[in-house]
């Protein structure tokens, strides 16, 4: 696939080109305020280059927030953001560029428009345009249909490419949302919640798939709120607390029953603090 | 018997073909009805001399609403846009200059629509509530309430070009039916009609998927306010007069005609095919039913049983459960009806 010959492209080819980074993404003290409240308030956050980080804390802590700036939906109030240890111009990140710097992210619950064909669903934002900027219908329902069969493995369940999305169960959708992120070649998927609503069979399906992405040579944010799901997967946990980072382990650093003490002691932190 | 079920229900999906049968069935109803004017030629040229306007709107508006939007202020584009080419044609003496101005005058209208939407934030139904209000009042005080009559303007070649005869035929149906063939591709072929139809699906995934959501409303709305200027072109031309409230009966009749066709109210899906054949109900019902004898007052009447009959066969079409549920609750209220009888 061509990316599209435009202004976007020629600011990401040196990045993309570089070979020795260290970190596929790194923020430093980001700020991020929505009117008067502060949702991220000075959060230094790296990601490897090969590396599984788990992102942890109650609702509300800024989760959702710091991964929006990763991929490119927020622009941060103030701080910095490199991509493989190069600084990125704040005032030109996007969606388009962190999928262009080969950044994917599956966003908590809805990132798949429902009444659309799969196809749309799989190449919307970066279409394959024919000639005079048509969308090239054809070939990307051929390449759809190749990866449902092939990617998901979705064969012989009825679903194809002109299938819509409201036809498919909550575990088909998130194969799909992770399809398009694989399909695009990231270097590093952001996955939000990846397994909430699903079945038991279909999280393990989820699981599985983080784990390839770590024997793939990729990197991986993933936010859960099932403990032992993260603590089992991540390279690295990180946790948030009010906007702030307020906790740091590298596997091995933590039993899963200290963790769970600890979220726990975070949330009755609250109910104090506001009763 | 499933392959069977779904073969019949890919026939079905095929763009508008339930709408088809729907118009079929009127034209066949009106020759039954009114054998001396249906089978002859004319009344069709008739149709396709009046239709374009409305044809125009709907198919337009057909994108705004498959984004999850509203226009309510095209009535004011047709007699802003409609007066700016009559006063070019009647003071000035320039068409050309006219045609211009008018086109621009309606993608100020959407330009503004467009900022008061997307980056202001206000509700499209109200904002072009608003704006439907203000543009229509500023075209009444700028004609001082007149309207012009353009009794020689069919000597101009703009007016041959936009809605002459070839024969008996129309020349602003072309212009319209391209209108809807280029607008087709628009939604169906082009990033901005696929980012259209994420929008109106759900804004915040057309947000995380990379769409410039409040870019691409904004050029929607300009869209639909050069579509609209446009179609008060053809209108002014074909009635070869202006009047300032001359926008004032399309509100209804252009909604009516996008769902008519099967567009969702609740956006994502849109069916332009659908819109041009509902667009040619729509303009085909009042004049059938004068032809056929019925009195005037029984349009609107009639209009709203196809209009509902249309909407029910979509959803039994589109949402085979739903559908499902209705016609469960028809057969119910027969078998009651049966039993309640014997």
């Amino acid at each position: 696939m061509q990316p599209e010959q435009n202004g976007i492209t020629q600011r990401v080819r040196a990045p993309l080109a570089a070979q020795t980074w260290r970190h596929i993404v790194r923020l430093e003290k980001v700020d991020m305020t929505f009117g008067r409240v502060q949702a991220l308030a000075d959060i230094d956050f790296q990601v490897g280059r090969n590396e599984i980080v788990g992102l942890l804390g109650d609702n509300g802590a800024g989760k959702s927030t710091l991964i929006k700036i990763v991929s490119g939906v927020l622009r941060p109030t103030a701080g910095g953001i490199w991509v493989r240890d190069g600084p990125i111009d704040l005032d030109d990140y996007s969606v388009r560029m962190a999928h262009e710097l080969r950044i994917e992210t599956v966003h908590q619950g809805q990132t798949l428009g429902e009444k659309q064909p799969l196809w749309r669903n799989l190449f919307v934002g970066r279409q394959i345009l024919g000639r005079f900027g048509f969308i090239d219908v054809k070939k990307e329902k051929q390449i759809a249909d190749q990866l449902l069969r092939q990617a998901i493995g979705f064969r012989g369940q009825g679903i194809t490419a002109e299938s819509t999305v409201r036809d498919l169960s909550g575990g088909e959708r998130q194969g799909i949302a992770i399809a398009r992120a694989m399909y695009f070649q990231a270097d590093l998927i952001v996955l939000d919640e990846p397994t909430t609503a699903l079945a038991v069979s279909e999280v393990r399906k989820v699981l599985a798939f983080v784990e390839g992405v770590k024997a793939a040579g990729h990197a991986c944010i993933y936010i859960e709120h099932n403990l032992a799901h993260v603590h089992e997967v991540a390279d690295r946990l990180v946790i948030l607390d009010r906007g702030r980072v307020v906790g740091e382990f590298a596997k091995g650093e933590i039993t899963l029953p200290e963790l769970t003490n600890r979220m726990i002691a975070l949330h009755e932190g609250h109910a104090r603090g506001h009763g | 018997m499933a392959t069977a079920d779904s073969a019949s229900i890919r026939v079905l999906r095929i763009e508008g073909l339930p709408i088809v049968a729907v118009l079929l069935i009127l034209v066949v109803a009106f020759m039954i009805a009114a054998p001396e004017v249906f089978l002859g030629y004319r009344i069709y040229m008739s149709f396709l001399a009046t239709v374009p306007p409305l044809l125009v709107l709907a198919v337009a508006l057909t994108l705004v609403i498959a984004a999850g939007e509203i226009d309510l202020s095209f009535p004011s584009i047709i007699a802003l846009s409609g007066w700016v080419l009559a006063y070019c044609i009647h003071e000035l003496g320039s068409p050309w200059l006219g045609l211009g101005l008018a086109l621009l005058s309606g993608a100020l209208v959407g330009y503004v629509n467009g900022i008061l939407i997307a980056r202001v934030g206000i509700p499209s139904i109200i904002a072009t509530l608003a704006t439907q209000f203000l543009w229509g009042g500023l075209t009444t005080v700028l004609s001082q309430g007149l309207s012009y009559s353009l009794g020689d303007v069919d000597q101009l070649l703009l007016w041959r070009l936009l809605v002459g005869r070839i024969g008996p035929f129309p020349v602003q149906a072309l212009w319209a039916l391209g209108v809807a063939l280029v607008l087709w591709l628009v939604l169906n072929r082009r990033r901005f009609g696929e980012h259209l139809l994420f929008i109106g699906d759900n804004a915040k995934v057309a947000e995380v998927v990379g769409v410039n959501v409040a870019r691409e409303k904004i050029r929607m709305f300009v869209l639909m306010g050069v579509m609209a200027a446009f179609a008060a072109v053809l209108l002014t031309l074909e009635n070869k007069n202006f009047f300032n409230t001359q926008g004032g009966g399309y509100l209804l009749e252009v909604m009516a005609a996008v769902f008519i066709g099967g567009t969702s109210v609740f956006g994502g899906k849109a069916s332009v095919v659908g819109t041009v054949v509902g667009s040619f109900i729509i303009g085909m019902v009042e004049a059938g039913l004068v032809a056929t004898g019925l009195q005037g007052f029984w349009v609107r009447a009639v209009v709203g049983i196809v209009f509902l009959a249309a909407v029910v066969g979509h959803l039994i079409i589109e949402e085979p459960d739903r559908g499902r549920t209705v016609l469960h609750i028809v057969r119910g209220k027969l078998a009651f009806n049966r039993k309640a009888s014997s």
